[in-house]
């Protein structure tokens, strides 16, 4: 595990030109509203269009600088990549995809893991790129997903996921299967041990990414409009024979369905997830199986400190006034 | 914990169905109306992860004097298109499943829980019954027996039956001076054992359904003064009144242990009809 430990102590800040739709020129179209916007404009609105709310897909690497406490991050396991264990070749062998990926999107995986913090809290981060063969899942992306949560049982860190993707990569199998199984497996312990897990939902996250660790969140969020689902539209439609109704699947859809919490805009997505590691990170969680009692604050008393203030993990607070 | 102080004496008691008025007032406050006045940050999450969202009965995190809880609560509508948008306050299964799953969120991350309850009754329909509506109120009851962080209960309107029971199970039962709590509507009641609804009033009074009556029962451990003409008429009022009572009901839970709020849970209950 040495290996990687070293490269933990680097801190990354995201170059601000990375932070933009790859479009050219001044100018981006919307692609629901039409209307012309300014580059620097929509950067500004996280890439989301300020005429119609519409919510521009973007990479792995904008999405952790914009839910990090500012922007800063320590990308972990930038080293563990997809070999070809089944030496699989389709119109192209794969890799050969995997190396036009890489080339294109300047990632090493369809994921990006990470650790920092969040509203202060340690948070281990795992955020999805559609761009790298349709946000694909094989082994790589459930690896890397794996040891953020082993990471945090380690370190009582929370755990958030940011999905996009298609679903399990096919170029790996029934490998890509079963990553499902490891990542689901690793969340029962994490749920165990009692730490938080907060699943992202973004356009599109569907297939066996959505059959596992999306739909697993302690709280499960959605950006406005995302496609979610388990199949596809276009693979209902052949199989029902019928037209889908526009909303089906869509974020607001899932919610009426019960399937999620909360659909949030990209701008109010931080302060969200903040509000809600308020709730989930509990100091006095500290050992296994806590029991919350005022007399120790639900800590056990042989138990590690803390380090909060006590003040803020007091159970008695003094009247006060009502808030008109 | 002592609550005679709080409540007004009157010379006459007000015959039970003013109080079934009163706790049916369309001026009332109602859950959020509460929501907002005693917490602050409240963040709504919603879906049973099963069916669907049930916006008869909301829930969430928020912050109470500072402390991180989880809140339950019954929600009626204001005007016509929110109460349909409501049901009226008449929960579907799948509402109380999403109140379960909130609630062993807070039992995961060991916060307190506060219900509030305000319904007629669970709803009352062909797809309330598919779903299972007496399985998943079942299910509530069990599983806040096994429940270890605090509940404060609260019983701020109408507490109809088994639809309010499915989030009442707690550590300290607290209920609004003007609010009911019966197994059925005594309107229900009347046209059953009296063959007449116009029998209301007297049915009101034979089933004890008044937080005086409650309190004596054992079934409440507090009752909550309301400002003198009603909650309706001043709801800020009505809210600080709750306020003081959630707090002195809370610091006195806190300091039981998990296993001795499961037992004492347990022995009240257990008192209750024997
Ligand atoms: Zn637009």
């Amino acid at each position: 595990m040495t290996w990687f430990r070293k490269k933990e102590q680097r801190i990354e800040s995201v170059p601000a030109d990375e932070r933009v739709v790859k479009t050219e020129g001044i100018f981006v179209k919307c692609t629901e509203c039409d209307a012309a916007l300014y580059r620097r404009e929509l950067e500004e609105s996280l890439q989301v269009c300020p005429h119609c709310n519409y919510h521009f897909r973007i990479g792995a690497r904008e999405r952790l600088a914009m839910l990090y406490d500012d922007g800063q991050y320590e990308e972990l396991d930038a080293d563990v990549i997809s070999s070809d264990p089944l030496e699989f070749t389709d119109t192209k062998p794969y890799p050969q995809r995997l190396e036009q990926a890489r080339r294109s999107t300047g990632l090493p995986e369809a994921i990006i893991t990470a650790r920092g913090r969040v509203g202060g809290h340690l948070t281990f981060i795992g955020a999805m790129d559609f761009s790298f063969l349709g946000g694909s899942m094989g082994s790589a992306v459930g690896e890397k997903i794996t040891r953020i949560i082993e990471r945090a049982l380690e370190t009582r860190g929370a755990v958030i996921t940011v999905s996009a993707s298609g679903g399990a990569r096919m170029q790996e199998g029934a490998l890509s299967l079963m990553q499902m199984a490891k990542i689901s497996a690793a969340l029962a312990r994490l749920d165990e041990a009692q730490l938080p897990f907060i699943s992202i939902l973004t356009d599109p996250t569907t297939g066996g990414v959505t059959a596992s660790f999306a739909m697993l969140g302690d709280v499960i969020l959605a950006e406005p409009k995302a496609l979610i689902g388990f199949a596809g539209p276009r693979v209902i439609e052949q199989t029902i024979r019928e037209k889908l109704p526009k909303d089906f699947q869509r974020a607001e859809f899932l919610v009426e369905h019960g399937m999620l919490d909360v659909v949030v805009d990209r701008r109010e997505m931080r302060a969200l997830v903040i509000k809600l590691l308020t709730f989930m990170v509990n100091p006095a969680l500290q050992t296994p199986a806590p029991q919350f009692n005022a007399s120790n604050n639900g800590r056990d008393p042989n138990g590690p400190t803390p380090d909060v203030p006590a003040t803020e993990s007091k159970i008695q607070s003094p009247k006060s006034e009502v808030k008109n | 914990m002592s609550d005679d102080a709080n409540v007004r004496d009157r010379d006459e008691p007000l015959p039970a169905f003013e109080r079934v008025k009163l706790a049916r007032h369309t001026d009332r406050p109602y859950a959020l109306d509460f929501i907002q006045r005693l917490f602050s940050d409240f963040t709504e999450l919603r879906g049973d992860r099963r069916f669907a969202d049930d916006p008869a009965l909301i829930c969430g995190f928020a912050t109470f004097q500072g402390e991180l809880v989880a809140v339950i609560a019954h929600q009626k509508g204001r005007d016509t298109k929110q109460r349909r948008h409501r049901n009226f306050g008449m929960p579907k299964p799948e509402g109380y499943r999403k109140a379960l799953r909130i609630m062993q969120l807070a039992e995961k991350f060991q916060r307190p829980v506060f219900t509030f309850i305000d319904t007629p009754g669970a709803y009352p329909g062909i797809d309330a019954e598919e779903r299972g509506q007496a399985e998943a109120i079942a299910r509530n009851l069990m599983e806040m027996a096994k429940l270890e962080v605090p509940i404060i209960v609260t019983v701020i309107g109408e507490g109809g039956s088994g639809g309010a029971l499915a989030i009442g199970i707690g550590d300290w039962v607290l209920m609004l001076e003007n609010a009911i709590y019966s197994v059925i509507s005594p309107e229900g009641c009347a046209a059953i054992l009296w063959k007449d609804a116009a029998q209301a009033a007297q049915a009101a009074q034979a089933l004890r359904l008044t937080a005086n009556d409650l309190k004596r029962l054992g079934m409440v451990d507090q009752i909550v003064p309301e400002p003198s003409a009603g909650a309706h008429t001043d709801a800020d009022e009505a809210a600080r009144l709750l306020k003081e009572s959630l707090s002195e009901g809370l610091a006195a839970v806190v300091k039981w242990s998990p296993h001795e709020r499961k037992s004492r849970r347990y022995e009240k209950l257990r008192a209750l009809g024997g």
